[in-house]
Formats: structure tokens, C-alpha cells, sequence
């Protein structure tokens, strides 16, 4: 039994912004369905009562000063983009794609 | 020249001191013997060309200043960092060059190094099997004597197992206690970066290096630095076995080699007693669900606009995870997966910090056990069934999620390939591992044997 069905994967995958193929969708669908499956063996396992942990050592709050530092240059900063314009980054329109994909 | 590259970093460093060979020629010496394996073995992605320092291999999860940084992917296939991540500003000052950005599993993803998008890293002791992953170059380059020592990577049993697979020393440091700022993240409540080194007295030497506050990862303290010099004595140290370690799935000559070691720990002078971590078994349900959630989260950041490509270049394990991870974070399934698996880490922190505890445990000092339950797998054995190598990592997960160190020191051969054993003790305890690792490493040969490849000329 499929717990992940090939619409719930073009689900998760338009959440988490990720392209898929035909073939990854299918793929996937059975191999995660089997991982997740594996997942609720935890079901077995009291955990009423039991905080959760999120970070394995205790740590206080480690802060330093809010101060400013030598940081890059906007050329170093800017150097990895792959479409850079006028001295700023390129970005897609956001708004514009949002609307494309609810259509 | 070509023994220069049989040793130790502590006699690297002797020798230096003592003018037995130069810096150059250290350099050249390593140079030439990593351009001649890398070939065969592909555990370098970028090889530079130092001429002067002790030169080690680097995970490409590391940023290195204006020297490109893959972390294994084709996203970051023209990605050059703006700067140095802490752990490496820290070893410049100690003269340690870059000689290369070693090979690793699609962003640390991975137990067998096959993950990686420019080709699986091949295993010194024999070419057709893994080399462990996800530092699968790093441990490969120290194994084949194709760096001094190398900086891997570990969130759960990503220096370890790579390590123990090919017959050398990895340590995990505690969480929290080396920087990762500027190491390309996985799983930021987990990642630890470490030394891959040819003995444990190295392992702590570089710790030593690489250990410490930055102001730059709040999770980080200052904590008390390691000793620069063994204890040999571990007639007063209590090592604990967990009986879940050696059950059902253990390889049989595994097995048989890792009790041999413990034996070989009791001659030493060490009291055995055997412990139960009762919660093993869940460890790797619960740990790929928190892992995938904080790679879910920590992928968004690969968006293509201020570095690297677009995200249909992610690999197939990359894509898993991250639909693992988003699946686990959305609503209606937040309490059953994400919630559920990180109160199950609380119960699995409390069976160790049980074991080690004297009043309500056992008191171990050290909690000793395999490595990984087989031997190097041939390549391409569990590619297609991501769970089966999920189930692969039952005995690094577990110290992971409890964010405790670990060693792995070789132990032994089963059918000429390397088996590693395991040793764990107390947040900030690395003293403790390291000592009993040393006193049983000088007590054999293990680490002296080298694959035949290292041999060749």
C-alpha cells in the first residue's frame, strides 16, 4: 500500500519548490512510501510525557557584541550570481509566479 | 622520498623540526603521489598545488577562500566561497596547506560515497568496494597516504564509518565543540566536523586545532581543551558493551574481530560490563526524520540567485530528503513524524547519559562497539533501496542524536577489508576516547597495514 501517492509527491514537491520529472514522481512514490512506512515503527515507542530535543547539548545563549565588522565588498558578494544587474542580485518575480501556479 | 608520505602528522611535524626533509619537499612528495592515485581512487574533486605546510585533504563541504567548493553537487559545480570556514582559518596559522577538496556524498548525503555527482570514490584496500561515506575522499586520501590527514564531516557517522571502512582513525567531536561556520550545512542540530587521521594520537593533535569559540556558531562554547598528551593507563576505566550492538544484523566475523578488540581492552587493564541502550532500535526512524526536516529547511537556501544553479540539478538522494523533510514539517503530520521522532532522541540521549551515569546507570567511562555491522559493501549493492542504507548506520546514529563523541580506531581485517571499533564517552569527554583509543591502537598493528596501493611506487 502506497502511502505516498504520485499526487501527494507533485504535492510535497511544489512545497518544497522542487522540479520533478515524470519518472522521479513515480520513483518516488515508492521508495518514500517504504522509508515512511519504516517511519512509524515509532508509533511503538511511549513517548507520553517527554519533551522533545532539538539540540543535543546544553547550551546557554552565546551572543557577542553588536557590532560592525569588515564584510565583503559588494563585487566579492555579488561574484557567485549567475545574473547579476546593475550591482544587485536578479530575482524572479515572486508574486507573478504565484499567480502562474494557482492558475 | 616515497616514505615521506607514510607518516604520521606527529612525525611529519618530528621530522620537519628536525630539517629530515623540507616543506617542498613534503609538498612535492604528496603532490605527486595524490595526482598519480586520484585517477583510480577519485578522491580528490580539485587538487591544488601547495609548495610549502603539511598538506591535507578537505571535504568539499568546507569553504575555502577562492578555491571552488562543490559540497558534491552539480548546484555548486562553479561555486567559489568568499571565504575561509573557521576550521580552516584555524589550521593556517599551524602550516597546514589545502592539497585538495576531497570527494563526498551530495552535500554529506550518503553512507557509501556513491551520492556524489562527480563519480563514486573508490575504496584503497579493494577498487570494487565502497569507501564509506559521506567523507568517503577524505578517508580514501588518508588510506591511501594521499594526504597527512584529512577534515571530514559527521552527522551520523560521517567520519566514522568512512573511517572504519577504510582502516583509519575519524573522530566526532561533541557537538558543539568545533565551529561550523562556513561548513555547508546538513543537518545543523547534528553536523560536527572532525579529523580523519593514520593514528589517534593525530586525531588529537588536530582536534586540538580546530576546537574552540568563534562568535560565529552560537552554538559553539569555549570548553576545555583536550590534553596534548595520552594517559596510558586505562587500568581504572569502565567500558560498557551495549548488548543492542551486537545482535541480529552484526556480521558474524565482525563481530567475532570487534569482541576480539574489547578482549584485547580488558588485557589492557579496563573493567567490562555490559549495558543496555534500549532505544537503539528507533534511532535510525527517528534520526532520518529530523535529519530530512533540517535539510528540507536547509535547502530552501539554494535558490539559485545568489550562488549555485537551480534545483533540478539536486541528485536524487538530495530530492528524497528534502521531500522526507517537507512531508515531516507539514501540517497534519508535524506531531506524528518531526515531533514524535524528537521526543524519541530525548529517550535515546537518556540511555547514554544512563550508561555513563554511576548513581542511576552502569558508570561507564567509555561505551565501546562496532562501527558499522559489515564490512566495505560492494559498489552499487544499495544504491537502489535508500532504506537498506539508512539501516547501515544503526550504530553511529545513535551517539549522534545524543550529540556525544565518537571514535573509530581499526580493529581488524574480515576478507583483507578493515573493520572499525567504536568508542563513545560524556559530552566533552574526547580525552577519555582518545586515551583508551591510543593505549589499544599502540597495542597492535592494526593501523600500521596499509592497502597495496599505498605500497606501490
Amino acid at each position: 500500500m502506497a502511502k505516498l501517492t504520485t499526487n501527494e509527491v507533485k504535492t510535497i514537491a511544489r512545497l518544497a519548490n522542487l522540479p520533478l520529472t515524470k519518472k522521479e514522481e513515480t520513483g518516488f512514490s515508492s521508495q518514500l512510501s517504504k522509508i515512511v512506512d519504516y517511519f512509524d515503527e515509532l508509533r511503538a515507542v511511549n513517548t507520553k510525557g517527554v519533551d522533545p530535543t532539538f539540540v543535543p547539548v546544553d547550551l546557554e545563549n552565546i551572543t557577542r557584541k553588536d557590532a560592525t565588522k569588515p564584510c565583503l565588498t559588494q563585487e566579492e558578494a555579488l561574484k557567485n550570481s549567475p545574473a547579476v544587474d546593475n550591482g544587485m542580485f536578479v530575482v524572479s518575480k515572486i508574486t507573478s509566479n504565484h499567480l502562474n501556479n494557482e492558475q | 622520498m616515497s616514505e615521506i608520505t607514510k607518516l604520521t602528522l606527529k612525525d611529519t611535524i618530528k621530522d620537519l623540526e628536525e630539517k629530515k626533509f623540507s616543506g617542498e619537499e613534503l609538498c612535492s612528495a604528496y603532490v605527486d603521489r595524490a595526482n598519480k592515485l586520484n585517477p583510480e581512487l577519485n578522491a580528490y574533486l580539485t587538487l591544488c598545488k601547495p609548495q610549502k605546510g603539511i598538506p591535507a585533504a578537505v571535504k568539499d563541504v568546507f569553504s575555502t577562500k577562492d578555491i571552488r567548493t562543490t559540497a558534491g553537487s552539480k548546484i555548486l559545480e562553479n561555486y567559489s566561497p568568499q571565504y575561509d570556514a573557521t576550521v580552516i582559518s584555524r589550521l593556517k596559522p599551524v602550516d597546514i596547506s589545502i592539497l585538495g577538496k576531497a570527494n563526498c556524498d551530495e552535500f554529506a548525503m550518503g553512507s557509501s560515497g556513491e551520492n556524489s555527482a562527480y563519480g563514486v570514490t573508490r575504496n584503497p584496500w579493494n577498487l570494487e568496494k565502497i569507501p564509506g561515506g559521506s567523507s568517503s575522499g577524505s578517508a580514501a586520501a588518508v588510506s591511501a597516504d594521499m594526504c597527512v590527514f584529512a577534515l571530514g564531516t559527521d552527522t551520523g557517522g560521517s567520519i566514522r564509518q568512512p573511517a572504519a571502512m577504510c582502516g583509519v582513525v575519524g573522530l566526532k567531536p561533541t557537538y558543539g565543540r568545533v565551529s561550523r561556520y562556513g561548513v555547508i550545512a546538513m543537518a545543523s542540530s547534528l553536523d560536527c566536523p572532525g579529523p580523519i587521521t593514520k593514528s589517534v594520537g593525530d586525531a588529537r593533535t588536530v582536534l586540538e586545532w580546530i576546537t574552540g569559540a568563534d562568535g560565529k556558531d552560537s552554538n559553539v562554547a569555549e570548553t576545555k581543551k583536550v590534553k596534548g598528551k595520552m594517559k596510558n593507563d586505562i587500568s581504572k576505566i569502565k567500558i560498557g558493551i551495549p548488548t543492542e550492538y551486537f545482535t541480529e544484523g552484526l556480521d558474524h566475523d565482525v563481530k567475532i574481530t570487534v569482541e576480539n578488540a574489547i578482549k584485547q581492552l580488558e588485557e589492557l587493564g579496563a573493567s567490562i560490563v555490559e549495558i543496555t541502550l534500549p532505544h537503539t532500535e528507533y534511532a535510525i526512524a527517528a534520526y532520518y526524520i529530523l535529519i530530512a526536516s533540517e535539510v528540507s529547511s536547509n535547502m530552501a537556501r539554494y535558490d539559485g540567485i545568489r550562488f549555485g544553479g537551480s534545483r533540478d540539478l539536486f541528485g536524487d538522494e538530495v530530492k528524497r530528503r528534502i521531500m522526507l523533510g517537507t512531508f515531516s514539517l507539514s501540517v497534519g503530520y508535524w506531531d506524528d513524524y518531526f515531533a514524535k521522532a524528537a521526543k524519541v532522541r530525548t529517550l535515546i540521549k537518556r540511555d547514554f547519559e544512563k550508561a555513563f551515569d554511576p548513581s542511576t546507570g552502569s558508570g561507564c567511562d567509555v561505551i565501546v562497539g562496532p562501527v558499522s555491522p559489515t564490512v566495505a559493501w560492494s559498489l552499487g549493492e544499495k544504491i537502489d533501496d535508500p532504506l537498506k542504507m539508512y539501516l547501515s548506520d544503526v550504530y553511529t546514529v545513535p551517539p549522534s542524536l545524543a550529540g556525544i563523541p565518537g571514535l573509530s580506531v581499526p580493529c581488524g581485517f574480515v576478507q583483507g577489508l578493515p573493520v572499525g571499533l567504536q568508542l563513545l564517552s560524556k559530552h566533552f569527554d574526547e580525552e577519555t576516547i582518545l586515551n583508551v583509543g591510543e593505549a589499544y591502537e599502540v597495542s597492535t598493528n592494526w593501523h600500521l597495514s596499509k592497502p597495496q596501493i599505498a605500497n606501490s611506487e
